[in-house]
């Protein structure tokens, strides 16, 4: 049939890269992007925690970090990298970059939904008297559920397309075995596998994604 | 219980200044239903936000309890706010939440124990007649029901001021009734001032005591809804007015008496004349039968009943009428002050 260089193990072992890869820097940056998102909109002009000084310092470093290639912030941190993980290659080191590239990402998906809740909602809860904290934790964000996680999935397949390229660092991953494997060793078999894992994985993402924000928004 | 004293308000955006509120003054007394009524961009919204210090003035003062807000810190203004209920032309309710948990908000807020929020909250939605709508989402509501979770959760905190901003401009007549019927309730069993905002005459007739209208910002005329209804003055009170009352009669009606008159006069004798007046009478002279003593009393003026209109206010008859007078000099001058005698104003129509 189709005479390929590679392994059944070694497929196994790139999809685990990139799940560990995508996995992690989701959820770190998700960690640092959603509170990231939340200040934006809370200091925002007219928010609840109005404050120009914070805005307008925070505003511009997401999109000047957000206007880098990932490949070109790929190799700039390398230095970063290796102080952060004590080394600059492998799967750990992608996930520096990978983190980094998609937290102000997901801040700036996460200000967008949140702005989506209606004026009205933010109205009735000053009108309890609602402190700032109980504003996000009781109106915004529930609100916003359905919405964030829609949000959550784009980023996440985003990370999936990044991820390809993390064999600059020798990440591995799916998207590597592609570029390494299969374009540059013309393997025709690899390049055709790897495309069917990403569709699937990306299928499953956003079929998942589109389940659950269905099911917050009820309806 | 609401006082603004000389309360200015003036919006600034990108070096354009609209002044919103101009000069005003206004009391709201404890178990008033008060209405503010004017038409789209009057600035009534604005005026209502004040109360609960949703907007702050740009000058003068609001008091709330006579307590001026311009003195509490933040955190005084938030339990100023838990005693201020507020209620939305758009109801604003978390779509993501139940209608259980809607209503529960304002008590978690403050921490209220789990078992005292059930049992709130299962008593007021009893009370605003959706007992059996808890689990259920406001997109499963109609307007009127949404309204009415609305309220409910305006009540949760048990405030003793409620404020409805156009609460019933998104809902058709009939619920716009039963919304009203239950402010109206919530008035008289928990006695709790109501201030509300409309652009409806209709509404104001329906529930407010007293009323205030405004327009470009400014309080044109405010008093009982009685005297407003009864005498309005300003030209804007009188259209709000004529939405709700008809007090005189409709044009094609004007023209046909006016050929009648003319003809009629031809025929008069030398010392006859026909004047036309426009009647209106408050309370109980409306009841009284005046227009049958007239009748009786005066029987060398003859009398004819042109258009007549009553409408009843805060239980009281407001009545309107249009009477034609035919007689010599003398005795429709003594008619007419018997009328005004008995407390009946009345107008000459000229033709
Ligand atoms: N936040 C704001 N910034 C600037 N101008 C405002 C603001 N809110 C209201 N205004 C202006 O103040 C004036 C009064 O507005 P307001 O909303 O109080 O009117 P309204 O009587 O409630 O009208 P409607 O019946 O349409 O709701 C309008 O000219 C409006 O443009
Ligand atoms: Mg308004």
């Amino acid at each position: 049939m189709f005479s390929t260089s590679i392994t059944l193990n070694q497929f196994i072992v790139a999809i685990q890269e990139t799940l560990v890869m995508v996995g992690v820097s989701l959820l770190i940056g998700s960690l640092i992007g959603i509170p990231l998102g939340i200040l934006l909109v809370v200091t925002r002009p007219g928010g609840v925690l109005e404050s120009k000084l914070f805005y307008s310092v925070l505003n511009p470093i997401i999109n000047i970090v957000r206007s880098l290639p990932f490949i070109i912030l790929l190799v700039a941190i390398i230095p970063f990298t290796r102080m952060l993980v004590n080394t600059s290659i492998g799967t750990s080191a992608a996930i520096v970059p990978l983190t980094i590239y998609i937290a102000p990402y997901i801040g700036r998906l996460v200000e967008n939904s949140l702005l989506e809740v209606k004026e009205g909602i933010l109205e009735a809860a000053e009108s309890m008297g609602a402190t700032p904290f109980q504003v996000i934790r009781y109106f915004l964000l529930p609100e916003a559920l359905g919405s964030l996680i829609l949000t959550l999935t784009t980023a996440t397949i985003g990370l999936i397309g990044a991820t390809a390229m993390a064999g600059v660092v020798g990440g591995g991953g799916v998207g590597d075995l592609a570029i390494s494997f299969g374009y540059q060793r013309f393997d025709t078999f690899v390049i055709v596998v790897t495309c069917i894992i990403l569709v699937i994985i990306v299928q499953g993402v956003q079929s998942l994604g589109n389940y659950l924000a269905r099911k917050a928004r009820r309806n | 219980m609401i006082q603004m004293q000389d309360v200015y308000k003036v919006f600034e955006r990108k070096g354009v200044t609209n002044e919103a509120l101009k000069n005003i003054n206004l009391t709201v007394n404890k178990g008033d239903i008060f209405g503010v009524i004017g038409y789209s961009g009057a600035g009534k919204s604005t005026l209502i936000r004040l109360v609960n210090y949703l907007e702050r003035p740009t000058k003068g003062r609001v008091l709330v309890d006579g307590k001026p807000l311009d003195l509490f810190d933040t955190k005084q203004l938030r339990a100023m706010k838990k005693n201020i209920g507020m209620i939305f032309q758009h109801f604003n309710l978390l779509e993501s939440k139940t209608v259980f948990d809607n209503v529960a908000i304002p008590l978690v807020l403050t921490k209220t124990p789990k078992t005292d929020i059930q049992q709130r909250v299962t008593e007021l939605l009893e009370f605003v007649g959706l007992g059996d709508k808890a689990k259920s989402f406001p997109n499963e509501l109609s307007g009127g029901q949404k309204q009415r979770v609305g309220i409910a959760r305006a009540l949760a905190s048990n405030p003793s001021i409620l404020l409805c901003d156009e609460a019933t401009s998104a809902l058709d007549p009939q619920t716009t009734r039963s919304i009203l019927q239950l402010l109206k309730r919530i008035n008289e069993e928990y006695n709790i001032t109501i201030m509300i905002i409309t652009h409806e005459m209709s509404v104001i007739q329906e529930i407010c005591n007293r009323v205030a209208v405004m327009e470009k910002g400014e309080i044109i005329e405010q008093g009982t809804v009685l005297e407003v209804f009864g005498k309005p003055k300003h030209p804007t009170t009188k259209n709000f007015v004529r939405t709700v009352i008809q007090d005189s009669m409709q044009s094609n009606m004007k023209e046909l008496i006016q050929r009648q008159s003319a003809q009629q006069r031809h025929q008069l004798d030398a010392n006859q004349q026909i004047q036309i007046y426009k009647l209106e009478f408050v309370g109980e002279h409306a009841s009284e039968p005046i227009i049958h003593t007239l009748y009786r009393k005066y029987v060398n003026v003859q009398l004819n009943i042109l258009f007549a209109n009553m409408t009843e206010i805060q239980s009281t008859t407001l009545g309107h009428m249009v009477i034609q007078l035919k007689g010599n000099n003398e005795d429709i001058q003594e008619a007419v002050a018997f009328l005004e005698d008995k407390g009946v104003t009345i107008r000459e129509v000229k033709e």
